[in-house]
């Protein structure tokens, strides 16, 4: 399934994750973002970069993760990306959905 | 001189690691020695019976001793600190222990000191936890005398041993009240940071339908952040609310503080050690191995997990002693049953790539039980257990079930038709 959500059309699963993220552009974060109304301030490009950066190194992630990442903590994680941080701010970086393992 | 196969835990996967390699490595070259704290072996899964008096709290007590071979050594001690670079362990006897081949297989324990509110006046009054021995048998006292109300029952992680233990908890609950004459009184949430019952679709379709089934409500999406004793709520990350009477928790799990002490746990702080999914061999020490509870894999940290890795380990440990490539490889393996309450439970098998299916699990002996579906049989194998356990599995005795699912019997979704693979 294709993704038409910024002048480029990319590769998505029908949830609307990037295939690949190395597709990914941040004008493409920033329109996901709009979609669950979020303005993407500093904080939240931080958070995104990082969780670029993980997936990057193959580590599997985790809302706690992300809370020990010195970056942020998770109360203000569920701030940034109200509903399912974890979820929406993987959407937004363009990497894959967090799969939960059990 | 000997060389030194150190294992640290005595518990199930050590145990099942000391039985296996002490048949099978040349034990005139190796000496093979297991450090754990104390000399009791708790049999975890019957914590899950002792709260509703079906289990008994010796029924689930032994020594480690008895289920280990003579030519094992078994210290009791603490392994402090492990050295990796140096090949060394600290103990706290003050000991230094030097190794060549090291197994961690150290365990999860619950860590409620990590969510504000939770271990404070209300805990082991309103508050219980049924994953410790102590929690277990303190809450079946409470439950004998309760007289209803709002029954709370959370998980605070995702990461938890035994991830299906709180929904056979809430099944018997259920039961429990429904048998006493008294369910009318109990109003039973299941609060959850999951987005259903369980992680996987088909799991938690079915699960989800025998919530509804027993009244059970589901709150999902519920991350907890803290417990308010004197409003007596538990509160999400994202403020939301659920009160309660009586709080039954599955505190966050962590591995052993050691781990962290020795600088090779996972970046989530949660100390478990980043461990190869398929080898089992550690990230950072090639000489080091990880088994059980408290690897970072994602498989389910439970008893027939370690079971099915300690068959893969063992192969690997020995390929590792002759300088061969390690071969075998783990494939997430997991085979759970789930009570579900009035002499009924079901089955899962699954593995890292397939979830659990409907269909038949084959049985040698015993016949084919039913995937995904609360039967009688089923609930006959979860009693089983207990016995395999204490008599099979610890002593590394082979199980009629392969060690690589198998996906005969299972149905899949697209074709209704039962594999042969
Ligand atoms: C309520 C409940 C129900 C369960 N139900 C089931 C079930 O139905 N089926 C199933 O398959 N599994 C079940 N499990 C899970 C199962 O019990 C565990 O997965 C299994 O025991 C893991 O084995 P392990 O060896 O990794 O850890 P453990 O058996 O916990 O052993 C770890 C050992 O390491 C020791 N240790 C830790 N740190 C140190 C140190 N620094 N120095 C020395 N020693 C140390 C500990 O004392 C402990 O003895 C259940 C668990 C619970 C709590």
């Amino acid at each position: 399934m294709e993704t038409a959500i910024t002048n480029q059309a990319l590769a998505t699963n029908t949830e609307g994750y990037l295939l690949d993220y190395t597709q990914w552009t941040p004008d493409w974060g920033i329109e996901v973002a709009r979609m669950y109304v979020i303005e993407l301030t500093d904080k939240h490009w931080e958070i995104l970069e990082w969780l670029r950066q993980k997936q990057a190194e193959g580590v599997a992630l985790s809302i706690r993760k992300v809370g020990n990442s010195g970056i942020t903590d998770i109360k203000q994680f569920y701030r940034l990306f109200p509903g399912g941080p974890l979820k929406i701010s993987s959407k937004i970086a363009g990497i894959p959905k967090p799969v939960s393992c059990i | 001189m000997k060389k030194n196969l150190i294992i640290i835990g005595a518990g199930t996967a050590g145990t099942m690691m000391a039985n296996k390699l002490n048949r099978r490595l040349d034990t005139g070259q190796w000496q093979i020695t297991i450090i754990d704290r104390d000399n009791t072996h708790y049999y975890q899964p019957g914590f899950l019976f002792i709260p509703f008096g079906i289990y008994q709290p010796k029924d689930v007590v032994k020594t480690r001793t008895e289920f280990l071979p003579e030519d094992v050594t078994f210290l009791t001690d603490e392994v402090e600190q492990i050295e990796g670079e140096l090949n060394q362990l600290r103990l706290k006897s003050g000991d230094v222990l030097d190794y060549d081949i090291l197994i961690i297989a150290t365990g999860a324990e619950i860590a409620p000191q990590e969510t504000p509110g939770l271990k404070e006046e209300l805990w082991y009054k309103d508050i219980f936890d049924f994953y410790t021995y102590e929690g277990a048998v303190k809450l079946a006292q409470k439950l004998k005398d309760w007289k209803g109300g709002r029954l709370v029952i959370n998980l605070a992680e995702t990461q938890i041993k035994c991830p299906v233990a709180p929904l056979e908890f809430t099944f018997l609950a259920d039961a429990y009240f429904t048998d006493k004459g008294m369910r009318h009184l109990v109003d039973i949430k299941y609060v959850t940071p999951l987005s259903g019952a369980f992680t996987k679709p088909k799991a938690t379709q079915m699960l989800n339908g025998l919530m509804e089934e027993k009244e059970i409500e589901v709150v999902p999406d519920f991350y907890l952040a803290s417990v308010d004793n004197e409003k007596k709520v538990i509160v999400s990350y994202d403020e939301k609310e659920v009160p309660f009477d009586l709080l039954i928790t599955i505190p966050v799990n962590k591995g052993d503080m050691m781990i962290e002490k020795s600088g090779i746990g996972d970046e989530d702080g949660l100390n478990f050690v980043p461990t190869d999914k398929f080898s089992l061999q550690s990230k950072k020490f090639k000489n080091v191995f990880v088994i059980g509870d408290t690897t970072n894999i994602p498989a389910s940290k439970a008893g027939s997990v370690a079971h099915f890795e300690a068959e893969i380990l063992t192969e690997n440990i020995q390929s590792f002693i002759n300088n061969k490539p390690l071969k075998a490889t783990f494939d997430g393996h997991a085979n759970c049953f789930i009570e579900t309450g009035h002499g009924k439970a079901a089955l899962i098998d699954f593995n890292y790539d397939t979830e659990p299916l409907p269909g038949k699990f084959p049985l040698p002996a015993i016949g084919p039980m039913d995937l995904l579906k609360a039967t009688r049989a089923n609930h006959v194998g979860k009693l089983a257990f207990k016995w395999v356990y204490w008599h099979m599995l610890l002593t590394g005795k082979k199980l009629p079930v392969t060690t690589h699912m198998s996906m005969t019997g299972k149905i899949k979704e697209e074709n209704k038709e039962t594999s042969l693979v």
